[in-house]
């Protein structure tokens, strides 16, 4: 997964490197781009010269190489994957080359078979984890970015330094607080001051969403604010005149103009989530009810590992929603990781 | 660029919807089970749980398919009894059940691999002593040596379920019989028929080390077995305890026993390769060569009945069975080494007591060995039911009354001792560290 991922971020990031931010090209507006406030002469021949470098043969070659060597790994996985139970324990994935042997067995096995892999089950509750954490942070990560850009209130600045300053707390730090909170509620003395979450059945999932919501809003809101606090001052003061609150001015003018950082984003936060094995394990349970696919997979192997080969088809089935994500939305994606870090 | 994409978010918010609803849809459509009779004739040795109801969560390392095998052998009684079990298995289970009971979200249930771990629930306070009933049943079932690993300061915490037997050697009989090797009785016989094997052009052991996060563990268990047959279980206690040195005299005469073998080139490592080849080899992988005849024995826990490909027969005649490593010095006789689930409690809940009961008695036993792959060390257990051979001898060695058991070491000792540079050190050894500077090694590391 990082594979590609890595590769074809490299490969766009190259030809992406100018500084002229995403942000310009937005629907109709009729504003100079960001890029205008900079210094664009020397940045630009900085860029040039680096851009020049990276597109000679050598580099592309060199990239090439990297990039086989990188995906190598993967592919041997992938095709260990459609390899017979036998064959995969006994020789190298290689030898497929002169000795073909293919087979859905594995794949079959992780998916559908009754009480053995069944991920096709726990791929619905990736899902139902995933979506929901996703949509809260991308929300709640803009509306927040906005008040702290553009909202003026006294200590924003303090607001937005505790939250820059979270960002470095590692969340294992805070997993049996949370989780104490989820199940004791909160106590100060004797008095119970908010209840246990006590959520039967399907509601189970909240404590993950919240969990995840929390983890991920620290990231999202520094990286929304860059983004939004770089929106020219004029555009907001033309709004305000034509009467716009900041309802107004959230949905009609700042959301158009930050699409490809929401979306950057929300794959951030999609991929961060749906790969995620430590959160779901503590919040999630183990369960069929409640568990997602990583938690599924990392016991797929059987207690003592005598069943490793279904880990490369189980590899592949979770890997498939990521990369169809990342391939959908790729061209946000790199424009995404831009944002906010080339000023100008 | 697109305009601002109302129709993604709406596709967006559609689509969490639909997934949401679909969810909680397929969630409740799963569970609720039948139910049975509790009047009917087979739900009568559940008679006395039959009034409690509730529901009891469950929480240990065993996953996959063994944790299924576990859900069917107590579906009698959820059906019998109304008390429903929420099964939970996860290879994280050490790490985790530390973060559980300290997040207040302890399970009622817990099936401890480590009887240190237990221990230090114990000792805690989190765990809850064994009531009256379910220690009446425990003696009942085990012999002393498998209840004193759940006794802490004169208070039983909790009861033995599965067991395995760590001081099996795989062999296959039907190479040993067609070269006319015969299964050693003493020691000495061991590395006579190793030099026969050798001298016929097959290398006698096979081994591997590598297991992922806990690589090198089968290699302490070549020791701890050479301890415990060379020394007895009492310098053994020692030794795990912390009594005696790392780098005691005794410790490094056992090392250097099973250097005789482990770092021999004659010896090891059969389909492999070399001696080093022992450290880059799965423990899973390490025993298969036996069926090629590429290699003579391997050591390794009961459990690796279930690593044969199908079609394998294991047997006594067949195509591999085991033997128990034989005794070394004649007066300490056969003591045995193992593992085994402790099941410890975090609640009193009547339901919870229920379950321990049950969990504790010969019925249970019987009804999770007719699943297949397991056995324990319970008196009660019907040898019939067990399906592998390999378990059966396990099992009849196991609750014979005079055999003399003792729990795997490495699980015994402190964590970063048993569970890391014991590990780490048996690496380097066979990778051609110096057997008194790998003593050393582990004994700085232990810090008390």
């Amino acid at each position: 997964m990082s594979t590609t991922q890595s590769s074809a971020a490299e490969e766009e990031g190259g030809r992406a490197s100018s500084p002229v931010a995403p942000a310009s090209g937005g629907p109709g507006v009729r504003v100079a781009s960001p890029a205008a406030s900079g210094s664009p002469g020397s940045r630009e021949s900085a860029a040039a010269r680096v851009r020049k470098r990276l597109s000679t043969t050598t580099a592309s070659l060199v990239a090439i190489v990297i990039a086989a060597l990188w995906t190598l790994p993967t592919a041997g996985l992938f095709i260990s994957s459609f390899r017979p139970e036998q064959e995969i324990k006994t020789t190298g994935w290689w030898t497929m080359f002169t000795d073909p042997q293919l087979t859905l067995d594995n794949y079959r096995e992780v998916l559908f078979s009754a009480n053995q892999g069944q991920l096709a089950s726990y791929f619905v509750n990736s899902f139902v984890i995933t979506v929901p954490s996703t949509v809260f942070v991308v929300v709640l990560a803009a509306l927040a970015a906005y008040a702290l850009a553009w909202v003026n209130f006294p200590g924003r600045d303090w607001v937005f330094l505790g939250v820059f300053a979270l960002q470095i707390v590692p969340l294992q730090m805070s997993l049996v607080p949370l989780l104490r909170f989820f199940s004791q509620g909160v106590t100060i003395g004797d008095v119970q001051v908010l209840p246990a979450w006590d959520l039967p059945g399907a509601f189970a999932f909240t404590n993950v969403w919240v969990a995840h919501t929390i983890f991920g809003l620290p990231l999202g809101i520094f990286l929304l604010h860059n983004f939004i606090s770089q929106l020219p001052h004029s555009l907001f003061e033309a709004a305000r005149v034509d009467g716009a609150g900041h309802g107004v001015l959230f949905r009609r003018v700042v959301l158009p103009l930050i699409v490809p950082a929401l979306v950057s984003l929300a794959i951030f936060q999609f991929l961060w989530v749906w790969n995620d094995l430590l959160v779901a394990l503590i919040f999630a349970g183990g369960d069929v009810s409640t568990a997602p696919l990583t938690v599924r997979l990392a016991e797929l192997a059987g207690t003592r590992g005598n069943e490793w080969q279904r880990l490369t088809a189980g590899a592949f089935v979770s890997m498939v929603v990521p990369l169809i994500v990342f391939f959908a939305l790729q061209r946000y994606f790199v424009r995404g990781l831009l944002a906010g870090s080339v000023k100008g | 660029m697109p305009k601002f994409p109302n129709p993604r978010t709406t596709i967006a918010a559609t689509l969490s919807l639909v997934l949401l609803t679909g969810g909680c849809a397929y969630l409740s459509g799963g569970g609720g089970s039948a139910g049975a009779d509790p009047d009917s004739p087979e739900c009568e040795p559940y008679a006395q749980w039959q009034d409690i109801g509730g529901s009891v969560s469950i929480y240990a390392s065993i996953r996959d398919e063994e944790a299924e095998r576990l859900r069917r052998s107590w579906q009698k009684f959820i059906d019998c009894t109304g008390i429903d079990i929420q099964y939970e298995g996860s290879g994280e289970f050490e790490a985790q059940v530390q973060v559980k009971v300290d997040g207040g979200n302890a399970p009622d249930i817990a099936f401890f691999p480590q009887p240190g771990l237990l221990e230090r629930f114990a000792a805690s306070g989190d765990l809850v002593a064994a009531p009256e009933s379910v220690q009446q049943l425990a003696e009942e079932g085990w012999s002393q040596d498998w209840l004193d690993y759940a006794t802490i300061d004169g208070t039983l915490y909790a009861t033995p379920l599965g067991a395995n037997f760590k001081s099996f050697v795989w062999y296959s009989p039907t190479f040993f019989a067609d070269n006319g090797y015969e299964v050693p009785q003493t020691w000495d016989e061991l590395i006579e028929l190793s030099d026969t094997i050798a001298d016929d052009g097959v290398k006698p052991w096979c081994a591997g080390l590598e297991s992922g996060d806990a690589t090198g563990w089968p290699a302490t268990d070549w020791i701890e077995n050479v301890i415990l047959r060379e020394n007895g279980p009492e310098v053994y206690d020692q030794w795990v305890n912390h009594e005696i040195p790392f780098n005691d005299a005794k410790i490094a005469a056992a090392f250097d026993r099973a250097d005789e073998i482990l770092r021999n080139p004659d010896y090891v490592n059969g389909g492999f390769g070399n001696v080093q080849s022992i450290a880059i080899t799965s423990f899973q992988e390490a025993g298969l060569p036996i069926l090629d005849g590429e290699c003579g024995m391997y050591l390794m826990g009961s459990f690796y009945a279930a690593q044969w490909p199908e079609g394998t027969e294991v047997s006594e005649t067949g195509d591999v069975y085991a033997f128990n490593l034989p005794p070394i010095n004649p007066e300490q006789g056969t003591p045995v080494m193992g593992g085994g689930e402790f099941v410890g409690a975090f609640s009193d809940r009547p339901e919870v007591v229920a379950v321990r009961e049950y969990l504790a008695t010969a019925e249970y036993a019987n009804n999770r060995a007719a699943e297949g792959a397991w056995f324990s060390a319970h008196q009660g257990l019907d040898l019939e039911i067990l399906e592998v051979p390999t378990d059966r001898l396990g099992a009849e060695i196991l609750r014979d009354p005079d055999t003399v058991f003792r729990f795997d070491g490495s699980d015994l000792m402190p964590a970063e001792v048993g569970a890391g540079t014991f590990w780490r050190g048996m690496v380097n050894w066979i990778n051609g560290e110096d057997t008194d500077a790998t003593l050393d090694y582990i004994e700085n590391s232990w810090s008390s």
